[in-house]
């Protein structure tokens, strides 16, 4: 199957495009947090304070790095377990936040979430951590240094390889993929 | 009576946490390549061929294999015979997980407080085994573990009256429980029998066993064979997006147990099942 190529920033129109099931390669700037990162982020949108990034069709990847060796722009960088996330998920969003990168399974919660609002849930590969640093090109801290490999990261991508878990509408990779494995009694028709 | 400097551990740790971050087992890799072999939805085949060359990325470029580099795991098989001079053993561990995670530019994944929280910013302490054996030399194995999977595990103290079936079941729930977020395909760790505690550590210990050897109890071999085939039934996939390979493989540790019990402990790890050993 070919590998679409997407640029960010992930517009509701651009959104609406993708599908569960599509293999994307995404270029553009993504936010790095993962648990503590979005505790201190849904803290500060509940006092009224603005995020340390522009959150609108923002996409976040839900990732602490490894550290940099010399000479490297970024460590190992696959994605955490998403579902960790489901808690402020549909926060993010209602503040514009519009992407998402991770892996494992998401709340219903959050697939009504992006529902509302033309959210995407993309997976990269779990345990994948030294391809996918290869295609961030820049990295730069922006925000809880205090948080070590949790701390805010912006970066730019270039064609890193994802697939659409669920998309806007609620369709979900994680039903249909194995519905029609085993539908297919074991022999596997995509 | 054979002394032994506490810094050799600790140089052998270092070296051994490294190592097994960077370079995953041969065995694991072979697993990897058969079931790619095997594969024929697109996206289950694109995923099998990203996972082969992000393992060959990291041996030839020398980086973590995957970003959670886990935390330490380090068993001693300690001989009888050896006398530990020059230092304290677990400061001497935890100095080597300090350097190996220092050094190796790996991450820093360990809290202080379960509840509290707060990073210890050097990955200590170590998860540090001992065990007396016969002999004169140190067996040291380094087992990095990520917690994707780690939270994925479950243990269940059965009525001895579940039987096999119960054990089965459990095995096949906690897999399908799990689904996509261990990042599978995943390597099952089986512990039956023992105490909650020893049971637990049993299936701990399964996951340091090559995937190519069998549990030398035939009965507990063909155990082994079948629920792997079960598992790999259940479609989940590569990363859950659907497929033949869920599991690379299954391997089970057993020990006596009491006449009222039969604790079960499924540890779930995933393609980066990572160990190195070395004997001093």
């Amino acid at each position: 199957m070919e590998r679409r190529r997407i640029t960010l920033p992930l517009t509701a129109e651009l959104a609406r495009t993708l599908h569960a099931g599509d293999q994307v390669l995404l270029t553009g700037t993504i936010y790095t947090s993962r648990d503590a990162g979005h505790a201190r982020m849904c803290e500060s949108l509940a006092k009224g304070e603005p995020l340390p990034f522009d959150p609108t069709d923002a996409t976040i990847y839900y990732v602490g790095p490894a550290p940099a060796k010399p000479g490297q722009v970024i460590g190992s960088a696959g994605p955490t377990t998403s579902g960790r996330m489901d808690a402020y998920a549909p926060t993010m969003m209602s503040v514009g936040a519009r992407g998402m990168i991770g892996k494992g399974a998401r709340l219903p919660e959050v697939v009504e979430a992006m529902k509302k609002y033309s959210g995407v849930y993309f997976g990269a590969i779990g345990g994948a951590g030294a391809l996918l640093a290869r295609c961030i090109k820049k990295a730069e801290l922006i925000a809880y240094e205090d948080l070590g490999a949790e701390a805010l990261r912006k970066l730019y991508v270039e064609d890193m390889p994802l697939v659409v878990i669920i998309d806007c509408e609620g369709n979900n990779l994680y039903e249909t993929g194995r519905e029609n494995y085993l539908k297919a009694g074991n022999s596997y028709q995509n | 009576m054979r002394e032994i400097q506490v810094s050799r551990i600790t140089e052998e740790i270092e070296r051994l946490c490294i190592e097994a971050n960077e370079h995953l087992p041969e065995d694991v890799k072979c697993a990897i390549q058969s079931c790619r072999a095997c594969e024929d939805g697109e996206i289950a085949k694109g995923v099998l061929d990203d996972i082969i060359m992000n393992y060959e990325i990291a041996d030839k470029e020398q980086v973590p294999i995957c970003q959670d580099t886990g935390m330490a795991c380090v068993f001693l098989e300690i001989g009888q015979d050896v006398h530990l001079v020059g230092g304290n053993l677990t400061e001497a561990v935890d100095e080597g997980v300090r350097k190996g995670y220092q050094n190796g530019y790996l991450r820093k994944s360990v809290v202080k407080d379960p509840v509290r929280r707060g990073n210890t910013g050097d990955n200590t302490p170590a998860m540090l085994y001992t065990e007396i054996v016969p002999g004169e030399n140190v067996r040291i194995t380094v087992g990095p573990k990520g917690f994707g999977s780690e939270n994925m595990s479950a243990i269940r103290m059965f009525k001895p009256s579940a039987g096999l079936q119960g054990i089965k079941d459990f095995i096949l729930e906690v897999v399908e429980t799990a689904g996509p977020n261990p990042c599978p395909p995943m390597v099952v760790g089986v512990g039956i029998g023992g105490t909650f505690d020893k049971c637990a550590l049993l299936a701990k210990k399964a996951l340091m066993r090559p995937l190519d050897q069998r549990n030398p109890d035939p009965f507990y071999a063909d155990l082994e064979t079948e629920m792997l085939q079960k598992i790999n039934r259940l479609g989940i996939g590569p990363q859950g997006y659907g497929g033949r390979t869920t599991a690379l493989g299954l391997n089970i540790e057993t020990m006596p147990t009491h006449i009222a019990g039969m604790p079960c402990a499924v540890n779930i790890s995933c393609h980066v099942t990572r160990h190195k050993t070395a004997v001093i």
